[in-house]
């Protein structure tokens, strides 16, 4: 689970020993049910007063679960609700848009509108430019603030919170002159800061007053672990230390911190990431209870002191405790909306366990920070330390502390107040139970309360195969992902058995098939059934065996046996449509075409008699060709310097692209040069799936390039790849892969990325659905880090793409064998197809289909 | 209806309501695992040869789509039964009896097929 905002002294002193699920699935049912009921009776006009996270995730469950009110929502940011959790990949190339939440349908959303005052004897809400909103029903979600500490200069020039988005474009402006900064406060959100003053090239030093960094969620000896690593990577770790003064220069400017001890930091940046503090001033100028120390008074239904105001989120007080993290609130939110609709459902005390991995180093705790006794396990040389805190009899686990790697998060962390599956030192050098039973209501995702009974009914009832069928019914691991591995183990462990059998004919996976072929450097499909196989094959698995044959050796798709294999597409190299004749589609690299091929187009279309349509990926598509015009269309358009293009079969379709800086007043890279050198790179590639990409020269992404397998879209310093974007059945918008590329860099980083895919993704998977499966950090660890050591090999097998690429349908005219197969009849090659015929419709032509007359037997 | 070699004739019942043989192309005009699309008195008629040399003769037209193509289909095997899928929506026909393994109500009609001195011979009524 991972912090919303930092967390100071006020938030979360509970006891952690306490393991809680709060809303059991029993609960939630009779929650639902009784939503049911009421829902249709509310018609009432609810407020929500703030606009972050949780308010988000409070007004989707309501909408999702039909709440048939009003919903108007308050928000003081000029910008809509954002993903919090994922602020720092904003400076890392994501854009606002990247992290913004969809407003749901019907939801009135007023931006910039900070609320000032409730009336609650009215039921009316004032903002500061003075419109003033009634309500039945009103959330306060008012989320946090950062706490500054009020030491001298905090105000200065070059001081900063790390909270918003426009905090970070301020510390991002301010990077650009400076070349050291510092972050006040060792926690996990001033790690976070830390990394992102690093990666924006600064010098960059952390001040914690505790004793060692990270003191929520790691002991003493974790905490000099993590330094190590952090040290490593050249930061400076200040700890058990204070801030004196910030010092400015003459023009007013910070220019460094001064230590209790007198020693300064040289540093033009601070931020201040020292905790956060509720945002609670609005409940206490309308007299709601708040507490001692900040938040609002809530109940187990999240109920202020006004039964007609609840709160949710970092800014509620529940049992006398504050949450930051995400899980928490967004149960909050959840067990909000469940009263309003008239349910049952009741907020507990939470889980705090947190995992993350912050400057490339694992951090996770779970369960209780202290025990009876404690095991530990320490390796000095790779930087690894887990402890197990577990009961006197040393049988019940009550928690644990990882840093450098977090296995024992994934495998241990269910059997939190359980007994241990195995003695606790064998569980750490292991890395885990060699065979977990995890109790059923084990919570497996602690971000959406999803326990191991759910995950396991789920993948039973729905008959669930995979990681991302997981996420779509559950919602298991959709939020900071760190429960994957666990869903992974489920589905292995879950007895369904996934057969992972291609076809009747093998009973391989694809990639196993791929790694065969490799391996035993197999080069026909009658060896490999023979040898691994059985019958002769079928439309599933020859078109699967022909496309690994030519992603690893290449060649002509109709060389020799390999013509047998192909889909009639890729067989007569054009794409069939419904009346039997086929449609050509010219490549046009990157969407760039001079006028006189344009004319060639044009008139190769009027002499053919073709029905011509601009495609979605910046082509033009000639419909309406019988297979032996085939030749004669592409010979005329090889004359004119073209190639045709694949519109159909397993292989990259096109490289859209925006115009670029070029032309473009608002672009920043040759977004065109780009698209065209990636779709001449690529073309031809025989992969699992279509592979569609597009490059955008810049952020406004005009060549919807979040929507591809991959995607780049232009920054000032190089190019940001975005991969695993789809349209279609599933749309999915690209997540953000590497940054700031320089178009070498890029280049290889798509050579193997897109090669890993075509080793390891099933048929007829696209990246999309793969990259879920694989997990979006082991896909960056295989490519960016090499962590298999198969980089080299993925390169090698891109180069010999390249090399051997040529034009399949030039081979096709330069080849009498090849060339006598495109007639419709062999016994009569210069009789068209009777059965083809076509109507005019807006002056082009359209098929006469026939009729369909089964013949029954 | 299949035929190893020359000497081999279809079967009686078949050849009794055919009009005779048509010579339609040259046995290596096929390539194995394929097939091809033959005119007959008007009729479309796919021929494919099989791995071992067989030889099977459908009508082309591809009653799941109304389009003549499923001499264009992706020859395989199911079990043991020889086929060819519908390169339109991929429904399988056995090449033995016309019959779709998919949706067993539906049947292709079959045609007698042989070679004749290197030449593939088809008979339709």
């Amino acid at each position: 689970m991972t912090e919303l905002s930092g967390t100071d002294e006020t938030s979360a002193t509970m006891d952690r020993g306490e393991e809680s699920a709060s809303m059991t699935p029993e609960r939630r049912a009779d929650a639902v049910s009784g939503a049911n009921e009421e829902a249709s009776a509310t018609g009432a006009r609810l407020v929500v007063v703030g606009h972050g996270p949780t308010a988000y995730r409070l007004i989707e469950t309501l909408v999702d679960r039909g709440f048939d009110g009003a919903i108007t929502v308050l928000g003081e940011e000029p910008r809509a609700a954002y993903d919090r959790v994922a602020l720092t990949s904003y400076l890392a190339g994501k854009s606002a848009e990247d992290l913004t939440y969809p407003v749901p349908d019907g939801v009135t959303l007023r931006l910039g509108a900070r609320v000032t005052g409730i009336d609650r004897e009215g039921k009316v809400v004032t903002t500061a430019d003075g419109h003033a909103e009634p309500y039945d029903i009103l959330v306060l979600a008012t989320g946090s603030s950062p706490f500054v500490p009020p030491v001298p200069g905090k105000d200065l020039q070059g001081c900063f919170v790390y909270r918003t988005l426009d905090d970070l474009d301020a510390i991002r402006d301010a990077s650009r002159g400076a070349t050291a900064g510092v972050v006040i406060g060792g926690g996990l959100l001033g790690l976070e800061a830390a990394d992102a003053l690093r990666g924006l090239g600064l010098s960059t030093h952390v001040v914690e007053m505790g004793g060692w960094l990270m003191p929520r969620q790691v002991d003493e000896g974790g905490g000099s672990v993590l330094r190590g690593h952090i040290e490593a990577l050249g930061l400076g770790v200040h700890t058990g230390a204070g801030v004196k003064e910030i010092v400015a220069g003459p023009e007013g400017r910070v220019t460094g911190l001064v230590k209790p001890d007198g020693e300064t930091i040289e540093a033009q940046v601070v931020v201040f990431s020292a905790g956060v503090r509720p945002r609670d001033e609005l409940a206490r100028s309308s007299g709601l209870a708040v507490g001692e120390r900040g938040g609002i008074v809530v109940d187990d239904g999240m109920r202020t002191s006004d039964p007609a105001i609840y709160a949710v989120g970092e800014c509620a007080l529940h049992d006398g405790v504050v949450y930051g993290l995400v899980g928490p609130c967004f149960t909050m939110a959840e067990v909000a909306a469940d009263r309003i609709l008239g349910g049952e459902g009741a907020f507990a005390r939470a889980d705090l366990s947190t995992k993350l991995k912050l400057l490339g180093v694992e951090v996770a705790q779970f369960g209780a920070m202290d025990g009876a006794l404690d095991v530990t396990f320490m390796d000095p040389v790779t930087g690894v330390y887990q402890k197990l805190f577990v009961s006197d009899d040393a049988r019940t686990l009550l928690g644990g502390i990882c840093v450098g790697d977090a296995t024992p998060y994934n495998t241990l962390k269910p059997f939190v107040g359980r007994e241990l599956p195995g003695s606790p030192s064998e569980l750490l050098f292991t890395g885990g139970p060699a065979n977990m039973d995890l109790p059923d209501d084990a919570q497996v995702c602690s971000c959406n309360n999803v326990t191991h009974g759910q995950v396991c009914s789920a993948i039973a009832e729905k008959g669930l195969t995979d990681v991302a069928g997981i996420k779509e019914c559950t919602r298991a691991g959709t939020t900071c992902g760190s429960c994957i591995p666990m869903l992974k183990q489920i589905l292995v462990k879950s007895g369904v058995e996934v057969s992972k059998a291609l076809c009747e004919h093998f009973t391989y996976s694809r990639a196993e098939l791929f790694d065969i072929v490799r391996v035993r450097g197999i080069t026909t499909f009658s060896q490999l059934i023979a040898e691994h196989g059985s019958g002769r094959g079928c439309d599933v698995c020859k078109p699967t065996v022909a496309s690994i044959l030519a992603s690893l050796h290449g060649g002509h798709i109709l060389d020799g046996e390999q013509a047998a294999l192909q889909d009639t597409n890729d067989h007569f190299l054009a794409n069939i449509q419904r009346n039997g004749t086929y449609s050509v589609v010219p490549r046009i690299p990157g969407g760039e075409i001079t006028p006189d091929k344009l004319i060639v187009i044009g008139e190769v279309a009027r002499d053919f008699g073709l029905y011509t349509k601009i495609t979605g990926g910046q082509r033009i598509d000639l419909f309406g060709a019988r297979v032996e015009q085939l030749p004669l269309i592409w010979k005329r358009l090889v004359d004119a310097g073209f190639e045709s293009g694949h519109a159909y079969g397993k292989a990259l379709r096109t490289v859209k692209s925006c115009v670029g800086s070029t032309w473009c007043r608002y672009g920043v890279q040759d977004s065109v040069g780009l698209a065209i050198a990636l779709e001449l790179r690529y073309r031809g590639l025989r992969s699992p799936h279509k592979l569609k990409s597009a490059v955008s020269g810049c952020a406004r992404e005009c060549a919807e390039a979040r929507g591809k397998d991959f995607g780049i879209i232009a920054t000032e310093q190089g190019w940001n790849l975005y991969v695993g974007g789809n349209g279609g059945f599933t749309p999915r918008h690209a997540d953000l892969f590497a940054s700031d590329l320089s178009t070498d860099e890029l280049i290889r980083v798509i050579d193997r990325f897109l090669m890993f895919y075509i080793r390891t993704a099933d048929r007829l998977q696209r990246t999309s659905v793969w990259l879920e499966n694989q997990g979006l950090d082991y896909v960056k660890e295989v490519v960016l880090e090499d962590s298999l050591g198969i980089c080299a090999e993925l390169d090698a097998q891109m180069e010999r793409h390249v090399a051997g690429y040529a034009d399949e349908w030039r081979a096709v005219l330069e080849d009498q064998d090849r060339l006598r197969r495109f007639v419709s009849f062999v016994n009569a090659p210069g009789t068209p197809d009777p059965s083809i015929a076509f109507v005019p419709e807006r002056d082009q032509v359209k098929p006469v289909l026939i009729p369909l007359e089964p013949v029954r037997s | 209806m299949t035929v190893l070699s020359e000497d081999l004739h279809g079967d009686l019942r078949e050849s009794s309501r055919s009009t005779g043989w048509t010579p339609v192309c040259a046995y290596t005009d096929l390539m194995p695992e394929r097939g091809a699309c033959v005119l007959v008195g008007g009729r479309q008629i796919a021929v494919f040869r099989t791995f071992d040399g067989s030889l099977y003769a459908l009508g082309n037209y591809d009653p799941f789509s109304g389009a003549y193509v499923l001499s264009r289909g992706i020859v395989g095997t199911r079990g043991e039964e020889p086929t060819v899928s519908s390169p339109m929506h991929k429904q399988v026909f056995s090449l033995l009896t016309g019959v779709c393994l998919d949706d067993a109500e539906v049947v292709v009609p079959t045609y007698p097929v042989r070679v004749a001195g290197g030449t593939v011979e088809v008979s339709a009524p």
